[in-house]
């Protein structure tokens, strides 16, 4: 407004110096300038420490990596390819990364025959196999409940029974992922990194996955595990056929959940749980074809979902014999 | 109106601002710089990872253009070897167990429709665990040649086929099993893509004593709510 106020020998403009705060007579002024633009970078430099650490845990490539939906075919691949040479360099070994997309017209379900299953455990173990899972925790997508006969109420069900089993007095209710229809988690998630997926298999971006564990909140089934810990598997054990949104070996700090073994299934092959169990009550199939072993028990068997109340809309059933 | 004091304040607010926006375009351009090195450095992998990837296309164009009505994979089901082999107790000239055939004793004995219990039999099956309704021995094996089974009618039936008799009692369960409803299985629930194997009857519940038998689980995830975390978050 009033520049006459500005004193002459102030530097300004174009002509100035660098860094004009130098050219300045020692005044307390000065030192109180000096002053605040290093508190002000400091504070700068404060904020944006933890982008540092960065590159200690992740590649350039990998901080940049887009949406999966947003990948192109060829963005696909170089990621694969670097996973793979990850997981060479880490662990020594080869494995296969492939993202098998939903076979057309099919849309996965699954039923367990309540009066079959004893119990037993097979099913999370080969889940922890297949998986590539956490060993240190012995992580698993499957729970295995030991209710009591008579009820249906989950919060009565026990995971951590050490006896022989099938006791008389209880029945055994492996719990995963149901897949639903209306999947809570998804609507939950505020990034958007876990979706259904035509064939009904909801998925996880474990890239874009910020680890909020909203979706863990979210699910009424307690499907969903975080990884605490950065997976540790013995090389020998680590299963190489693995699927990007499935059972790659996943980062620290990321939700995962069961995918129905999407790299077997959309390759026709049966989900390992089911392979595993030796009881045979577990049925997998395509809901969409009337011949199927699972239509078969849909129309055969007096079926039930879990909290049908919640709207959820499971594509995972449970059965009595009669 | 300003005094000139505040001017000065502005000039000096506008001068720090200038800085740090000058810090944040230095740190998006450091940024942009590191993405497009990494991007041309990517460029050079999709070129490299072309032929493959179109070789994955290809075998994903013959899976899918072969037409699942004409190719249909089987579903084989597990088998026995064929009639069991008794161990003697005695071992041949190189050492092997010898192992006889149970006609090899019951050509020579009268077939007794009455036993049922191991507690029946006096001279050898004594320790056999039989718990399987109130069925004779000779229901299901042949009174006639030891080395096969028989039907309810009467006809002989060879080992290998066991489950048609399961199936005489255990309807619902083989309508069930055929339906992939009863008994485990393995390899392929699409049979376009692949063939599928069942277990056998035999393969789960001992013909003896057929009720499946109690198990010990070994497999126990460690959820961080049922015990002390292993981590400090």
């Amino acid at each position: 407004m009033n520049n006459d106020d500005v004193p002459a020998d102030k530097p300004r403009g174009t002509s100035g110096p660098l860094l004009p705060i130098l050219n300045q007579p020692s005044t307390r002024r000065t030192a109180l300038k000096v002053a605040g633009a290093a508190l002000g970078l400091a504070a700068f430099g404060q904020a944006i420490s933890p982008l540092w650490s960065i590159p200690e845990n992740i590649s350039v490539d990998e901080f940049l990596q887009r949406h999966y939906k947003e990948l192109s075919d060829d963005d696909k691949q170089r990621i694969f390819r670097r996973l793979e040479a990850e997981t060479k360099q880490e662990l020594g070994i080869e494995v296969t990364i492939f993202d098998p997309p939903p076979i057309p017209g099919v849309r996965f379900g699954y039923a367990i025959n309540l009066s079959k299953c004893n119990g037993n455990g097979k099913c999370m173990e080969a889940c922890n196999k297949e998986n590539n899972h956490h060993r240190g925790v012995d992580q698993s997508y499957i729970r295995v409940l030991e209710m009591p006969k008579g009820s249906m109420d989950m919060e009565q069900g026990n995971t951590t029974y050490d006896h022989a089993v099938p006791q008389d007095d209880k029945f055994y209710m492996p719990v995963q992922c149901q897949q639903c229809e209306n999947p809570p988690c998804v609507s939950a998630c505020p990034v958007e990194a876990t979706w259904r997926e035509d064939d009904g298999i909801v998925v996880v971006d474990y890239n874009w996955c910020i680890g909020c564990r909203y979706c863990e909140a979210a699910c009424p089934y307690h499907a969903r595990r975080f990884n605490w810990e950065e997976p540790e598997i013995p090389a020998d054990e680590v299963n190489p056929n693995q699927g990007y949104l499935s059972n790659r070996i996943r980062p620290q700090g990321t939700m995962e959940k069961c995918h129905f073994c999407l790299h077997r299934t959309r390759e026709g092959r049966l989900p390992a749980c089911l392979e595993a169990c030796p009881t045979g009550a577990r049925v997998f199939g395509d809901l969409n074809d009337p011949e199927s072993d699972i239509n078969w028990v849909l129309k055969n068997k007096r079926v039930f979902v879990l909290k049908e109340e919640l709207g959820t809309r499971p594509n995972f059933f449970y059965f009595f014999d009669s | 109106m300003r005094v000139p004091g505040e001017i000065a304040m502005t000039r000096r607010r506008r001068r720090r601002r200038s800085v740090v926006v000058g810090l944040l375009v230095c740190a998006t351009a450091a940024g942009w710089y590191a993405g497009s090195a990494s991007r041309g450095a990517g460029q050079v992998d999709a070129q490299s990872s072309k032929q493959s990837t179109a070789n994955t296309r290809d075998v994903q164009r013959t899976v899918e253009n072969s037409p699942s009505s004409m190719r249909r994979f089987a579903v084989s089901i597990r088998k026995p070897e064929g009639p069991p082999r008794v161990i003697t107790g005695l071992t041949d000239l190189h050492g092997n167990p010898v192992t006889a055939a149970c006609s090899t004793c019951h050509s020579t004995r009268k077939p007794n429709s009455t036993n049922r219990t191991a507690q029946d039999l006096n001279e050898f099956h004594g320790n056999l665990k039989i718990s399987h309704g109130a069925i004779s021995c000779l229901s299901c094996h042949n009174g006639e040649d030891y080395d096969a089974l028989k039907l309810a009618d009467g006809r002989r039936l060879e080992f290998t086929e066991v489950m048609t008799l399961c199936a005489q009692c255990h309807g619902p369960q083989m309508k069930a099993y055929e339906h992939g409803a009863h008994g485990g299985m393995t390899g392929h629930w699409d049979l376009s893509r692949g063939p599928q194997v069942k277990n056998n009857c035999v393969d789960c519940h001992n013909p003896h004593a057929p009720q499946f038998p109690k198990m010990q689980p070994t497999f126990k995830p460690k959820d961080r709510f049922l015990e002390p975390p292993r981590t400090a978050h």
